[in-house]
């Protein structure tokens, strides 16, 4: 986002669906209660809303979720390609379209039956040339050889970050005790009540040696989260507005979503290096942020974010995280919900509702009064304010 | 079980065919002679579309590696060796390690060229390593 177009949008309203296993509806039914929800939430209506947007890979139709909905007139309405990487440019897509004019009120939207339905984790040969995240050719380049999920591609990328700075699984363990942590005080995570010891990390079972564990990779969920973006002259009229302090997108050449293997360097991710060099360019430093929603499908990219954020050092994450920096009292508080591997995943948004928590100050392990929050999904982020 | 078929469309098709034929290939330019992989329609250099199958040498090394255990497809024989090999032209590929045991895998390891049969009478190209294993 250009830095004209920073301030100038807010997060109204937010809503969701409980995070389950099974929902036992649909996805439409699913997106149309958590937005309601958020528009109740803004005080406001399905009248209020002209403009919707949501993931390329989300299924529900713009057409269905509109006949639940009674939306009188959409004005707007787009998708974001690059699965749970593009999970952030759904806030970019709306501010712009608010900023120009071309909407008044957007809702962002994913709505997911990962468990019961589709499941990314599952190991199925993809009958498509590229994934349906739109963002990957892992169907042509990896299906062939048994590379099939999203932890056997990001694993690549990931044994190389171990083997380049002298990382191990503990390393990686020691985030997840952190994230479950979070998720043991926190009712709506699947990981509720269940916080876990290094030693448990470390004897969960190998999904792809030596990255990835059973406890490094993210929870298949079912829901839906729901925001609302409006004008930030607008935003006073509403109960407790987020300022959209800036969005950005960066997506760079042979860059790939997941199936990321043609960049020169694949120890650094180097997409979230231009991510931040665009979030952090107008006026707001990295020691601002009170808060951070960092995407952890899995684990390993927890790490490699923080590093590329410029949160510390390449190769420093380990230290940064075994020093204790991802928990409350730390230098950056991470994924308060539990993340997506505590929480559960509904393809990254759900991060965004908790900065939105956080900076409301109504997040179930509240941090005192943060102002600042960013959320990143290494190649789409967003830095999130309290109106001052 | 068999290997699945790669699939093959108009942008990839001369890769697999020369796959199926025991040789790996790469795109190259022939305007500005960029050699390319995945394959594409366009010289992302230069813009050309004139383009030429580029026969590889066969020979790389491990750039990253990962032992896949879980979830398991009835097609694959587990663990699966995963590798991303560095090719000595200066392209990388998404392949297999095979004739090697897991805890052998090295980064940096020299490997080589050869083809397993898939499914629909195709092949795909896999690595084995360089002399006797360590
Ligand atoms: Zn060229």
């Amino acid at each position: 986002m250009s830095a004209s177009l920073g301030g100038s949008t807010a997060i109204v309203g937010i809503g969701q669906t409980e995070f389950s296993k099974a929902a036992g509806r649909s996805e439409t039914q699913l997106a149309s209660e958590a937005i309601v929800a958020a528009l109740a939430d803004a005080g406001l209506t399905t009248d209020d809303v002209d403009g919707f947007v949501s993931y390329t890979i989300d299924p529900v139709s713009e057409t269905e979720l509109v006949r639940a909905l009674g939306t009188p007139e959409v004005r707007w309405s787009s998708r974001v390609p690059y699965g749970g990487g593009g999970s952030q440019g759904v806030l970019l897509h709306a501010a712009a379209a608010v900023a120009g004019g071309a909407a008044r009120v957007v809702v962002a939207y994913r709505a997911i039956k990962a468990r019961s339905g589709a499941r990314f984790g599952r190991a199925q040969v993809s009958s498509r040339a590229t994934s349906s995240h739109e963002g990957s050719t892992a169907g042509q380049w990896c299906s062939p050889f048994g590379v099939l999920t999203p932890a056997s591609w990001m694993a690549l990328n990931a044994t190389r970050y171990m083997h380049t700075y002298g990382v191990t699984s503990a390393d990686f363990g020691r985030a997840v005790v952190q994230l479950r942590d979070y998720a043991s005080t926190n009712p709506n995570a699947h990981f509720y009540g269940s916080p876990i010891t290094l030693d448990d990390h470390q004897a969960s079972r190998w999904i792809a040696e030596p990255a990835i564990r059973l406890f490094d990779c993210c929870q298949e969920t079912d829901g839906a989260v729901a925001l609302v973006i409006t004008a930030a002259d607008r935003a006073p009229d509403t109960p407790t507005p987020v300022i959209i302090a800036a969005a950005a997108t960066a997506g760079l050449f042979e860059e790939e979503i997941a199936s990321n293997h043609y960049r020169p360097n694949l120890e650094v991710m180097d997409g979230s290096v231009a991510l931040a060099a665009q979030l952090f360019g107008a006026g707001i430093s990295r020691a601002d942020v009170d808060v951070a929603m960092i995407y952890d499908a899995f684990s390993p990219i927890l790490l490699m974010q923080l590093e590329a954020l410029g949160f510390c050092g390449f190769g420093e994450a380990k230290d940064f995280v075994a020093d204790g920096n991802l928990a409350p009292a730390g230098l950056l508080p991470c994924n308060t919900n539990g993340g997506l591997i505590g929480e559960g995943y509904i393809h990254g948004l759900n991060l965004t509702v908790e900065a939105v928590r956080q900076l409301r100050g109504t997040a179930v392990n509240q941090l005192d009064a943060p102002h600042t929050a960013l959320v990143s999904a290494s190649r789409t982020g967003v830095i999130l304010q309290r109106p001052s | 079980m068999t290997r699945p078929a790669p699939i093959v469309t108009d942008d990839n098709a001369s890769f697999w065919e020369a796959a199926r034929g025991g040789k790996l290939v790469a795109q190259g330019c022939r305007e500005c002679g960029r050699l390319r992989h995945p394959p594409r329609p366009m010289c992302p250099e230069c813009h050309s579309i004139q383009q030429e199958t580029v026969e590889l040498a066969g020979t790389g090394t491990v750039y990253s590696y990962a032992i896949l255990h879980h979830p398991r497809n009835p097609a694959f024989t587990y663990p699966v060796i995963a590798v991303l090999v560095d090719l000595d032209e200066g392209v990388r590929i998404v392949s297999n390690l095979v004739g090697v045991e897991p805890a052998d895998v090295r980064i940096g390891a020299p490997v080589h060229v050869t083809f397993e049969t898939t499914a629909d009478d195709m092949a795909v190209p896999v690595f084995e390593p360089d002399g006797p294993p360590a």
